[in-house]
């Protein structure tokens, strides 16, 4: 009899010990997301070090493969009724997203939930590219602009001052010096629509697509067949007939490279500073400057790519109140600051940049600071605020196409152009039949 | 002959139940779904569903280059098939001898049908690449032409088309080994016997009786090398150079996966179906009485 009165106290204790931490349950937040190998890792410290920071709120980071794959995961999930509640979509996705019907707007959300986040404090490219009338309907996350590496080695073997080109005249002078002293390529480019047309547009202030590419109303054609695009063009087959330029495929391909030291001068986002560190280590130095410029025609800016973290409709109340929450921690100088500097993407906020000048980061780390120094010299026109088509993905697609149309040689600059712009607005006049 | 029948009326309905369902939901469901949204503008997230009849089809056949890829498609399939068959067989027939270590052979020529085509076509990648890949190296010595696939089609089609026949061998080969195996030896030996050399007999007994699976190994590798080859194209060469790689069911994937173009890609994917439905008529209709069962 006692020992059982002593086994019923014990379980009676058990069950006061254990009734306060069920009544402190967690509201979970799943973020979907799209970040491999460090950047994933970076991302899971993120979670935890908000999880860890209040005890209402539970951040789920998932990884769900690339960005299309982590869009259509998302789409499905919505489609369901069982969508996640943060999910990162990238930058040729925006269009997609704020015609969806199917998004809490970020503004609208921080402000109904009582939180403030510094909205003029967003650096003006990255706020330019994403926000709709003056307003981010997504939160800023991982931006990047392209900028210039060049394989110091190389330089000095072709007996070329240690500095980087600046202007296309200039890029292929060394390239040609380049491939004369044996190097295997002399200028190649990552990302080829991106680097090469979307940006080269807007740093020279050049229409990409009518409507002001994109901001004041769905755009239904492009304008990348006009006397800049041609001769960008025109000077790119130039360079692959006479072997100073090298194309290496779509996507980010051709850093492959740019890694294992054979390309001379080399365009792809500011945010391939990590990995190429990596690849470069022990083998060879390099070193990063500005886009390069084409005289005769005005400057703009380099414009941004990478993704933003949009909210799903469909949760409850007390559950945006945690991504609000979230929000608010992410958009904080100290994680600004933080994630910019383990990861090369730009700070988004002006005090991020600010604290880390503040903090000797970029002593420490030059190659960071060129793709900052672009972007504050940038001269944001309604031609370099940012590019924003329905269907982007296909747009992309199409004008990569005839760009190798063109670098082969198979079609004139005009006319792979002219080719490219009738197959993308039949893309876009898709989707402006879609939303109209 | 005698027909069997069994007592029980529900057991065999019960029995191919599962396969029926199976089918049903992961075959007709879809296929009917894809008929249906090919008539339709669908957004995304699904918020909008206008009807637009045959639209999308007429955009299909207006755009020269879903033509060029018709094409593409037909090529790259027809090589992949007759290409892949007749050296499985030319490599079965040699594995089928009697030879030391034939157990060893045969399993390590199965193995790379348990590679996934998008594995398939990173590994040939690292063969190809222009800058660190072993061919364009080894055939520098020899040739001072630019094997460089990112600028010329046929070397990208060279590419998938290898890295598609390298991913069924293992399967082909298997059929035709146990085809060779169900052959019987004494039908050779009296061919020998009658003074008919080892070409003369491939010709005469081998080949046609090897015909039922050589023709199921045909509409097989047809199927594959037209549907299941996006994975491949999308890790190596993402349908360029141009879209001198963009087969159809490529077209069809990217357009709708990552163009999210829902009903224009539904569109092409029905295009796609016709098209092998036809296919595998035709052989059905016609190469089938060359068969001997």
């Amino acid at each position: 009899m006692k020992a059982l009165l002593a086994r019923t106290v014990a379980l009676l204790a058990v069950a006061v010990l254990v009734s306060p931490s069920a009544a402190l349950a967690r509201t979970d937040i799943q973020w979907w997301h799209a970040m491999t190998a460090v950047l994933g890792e970076r991302i899971n410290e993120i979670a935890a070090k908000f999880n860890a920071s209040q005890n209402d709120y539970e951040v789920k980071a998932v990884y769900k493969g690339s960005y299309p794959d982590t869009l259509n995961a998302a789409i499905a999930a919505y489609r369901a009724k069982q969508p996640p509640h943060i999910v990162q979509v990238y930058e040729v996705g925006t269009q997609t997203m704020l015609s969806s019907g199917a998004v809490y707007p970020v503004f609208q959300l921080v402000k109904d939930h009582g939180v403030t986040i510094d909205w003029n404090d967003v650096i003006p490219p990255v706020k330019s590219y994403y926000a709709s009338g003056g307003n981010l309907y997504s939160m800023a996350f991982n931006s990047s602009t392209p900028v210039l590496f060049y394989n110091k080695d190389l330089f000095k073997k072709a007996g070329l001052p240690d500095r980087a080109p600046t202007t296309w005249d200039e890029v292929e002078a060394a390239a040609r010096k380049l491939v004369a002293s044996g190097a295997r390529c002399g200028f190649s480019a990552a990302w080829p629509s991106w680097t090469l047309m979307e940006n080269m547009h807007a740093l020279h202030d050049q229409p990409f697509a009518d409507h002001a590419n994109g901001f004041d109303g769905l755009a239904t054609t492009l304008k990348i067949n006009g006397p800049f695009g041609v001769k960008m063009m025109e000077l790119l087959q130039r360079g692959a007939k006479e072997g100073w330029f090298t194309y290496n495929g779509r996507l980010n391909k051709a850093e492959a490279n740019m890694g294992n030291g054979e390309c001379g001068v080399f365009l792809s986002s500011s945010a391939y500073i990590g990995n190429l560190t990596r690849a470069s280590e022990g083998k060879f130095t390099w070193a990063t400057g500005p886009l390069p410029r084409m005289g005769g025609f005005p400057q703009g800016s380099s414009i941004i790519g990478g993704a933003t973290l949009w909210v799903l409709k469909g949760a409850k109340p007390e559950e945006y109140r945690g991504v609000a929450q979230f929000f608010r921690y992410l958009a904080s100088t100290e994680n600004q600051a933080w994630w910019a500097g383990v990861t090369g993407y730009l700070p988004i906020s002006n005090s991020a940049v600010k604290a880390m000048e503040a903090s000797g980061h970029f002593q420490k780390n030059p190659q960071q600071r060129t793709a900052i120094t672009q972007m504050q010299l940038g001269k944001v026109t309604p031609n370099s605020q940012g590019i924003r088509l329905g269907n982007f993905p296909s747009v992309r697609d199409a004008i990569e196409e005839q760009m190798e149309n063109i670098f082969s040689g198979k079609k004139t600059a005009k006319q792979g152009l002219d080719d490219a712009v009738a197959k993308s607005s039949d893309i876009l006049k898709e989707f402006a039949a879609l939303y109209k | 002959m005698k027909r069997s029948v069994f007592p029980n009326r529900w057991l065999p309905y019960l029995l191919v139940g599962p396969q029926v369902i199976i089918t049903l939901v992961f075959f007709f469901w879809p296929a009917f779904e894809s008929l249906r949204l090919s008539l339709y503008r669908a957004s995304p997230f699904g918020d909008r569903l206008i009807y637009v009849g045959l639209t999308n089809f007429e955009r299909l056949f207006r755009d020269d280059a879903y033509l060029r890829s018709v094409i593409t498609s037909f090529v790259f399939s027809f090589v992949v098939t007759f290409a892949g068959l007749a050296l499985a067989l030319l490599l079965a027939s040699m594995a089928n001898a009697r030879i030391r270590g034939l157990a060893v052979y045969r399993s390590l020529l199965l193995w790379p049908y348990g590679i996934a085509p998008a594995i398939a076509g990173i590994i040939w990648l690292f063969v190809f690449h222009p800058s660190y890949g072993i061919l364009p190296w080894l055939l520098s010595f020899v040739t001072a032409y630019q094997f460089n696939w990112f600028l010329k089609g046929w070397v990208a089609m060279a590419l998938i088309i290898v890295a598609a026949i390298w991913k069924q061998f293992g399967y082909n080969l298997a059929f035709y080994l146990a085809g060779l195996q169900a052959i019987e030896s004494s039908v050779l030996e009296a061919a020998s016997v009658d003074g008919a050399g080892p070409i003369r007999r491939f010709f005469a007994i081998t080949f046609p009786l090897l015909s039922p699976v050589t023709f199921f190994l045909f509409t097989l590798n047809m199927t594959f090398s037209f549907f299941d080859t996006f994975g491949l194209v999308h890790a190596v060469t993402q349908g360029g150079p141009g879209d001198a790689t963009s087969i159809l069911v490529y077209r069809a994937w990217r357009d709708g996966f990552e163009g999210l173009q829902l009903g224009y890609s539904a569109a092409q994917s029905v295009v796609l179906m016709a098209l092998v439905i036809m296919l595998t008529a035709f052989q059905f209709r016609f190469a089938e009485k060359k068969v001997t069962y």
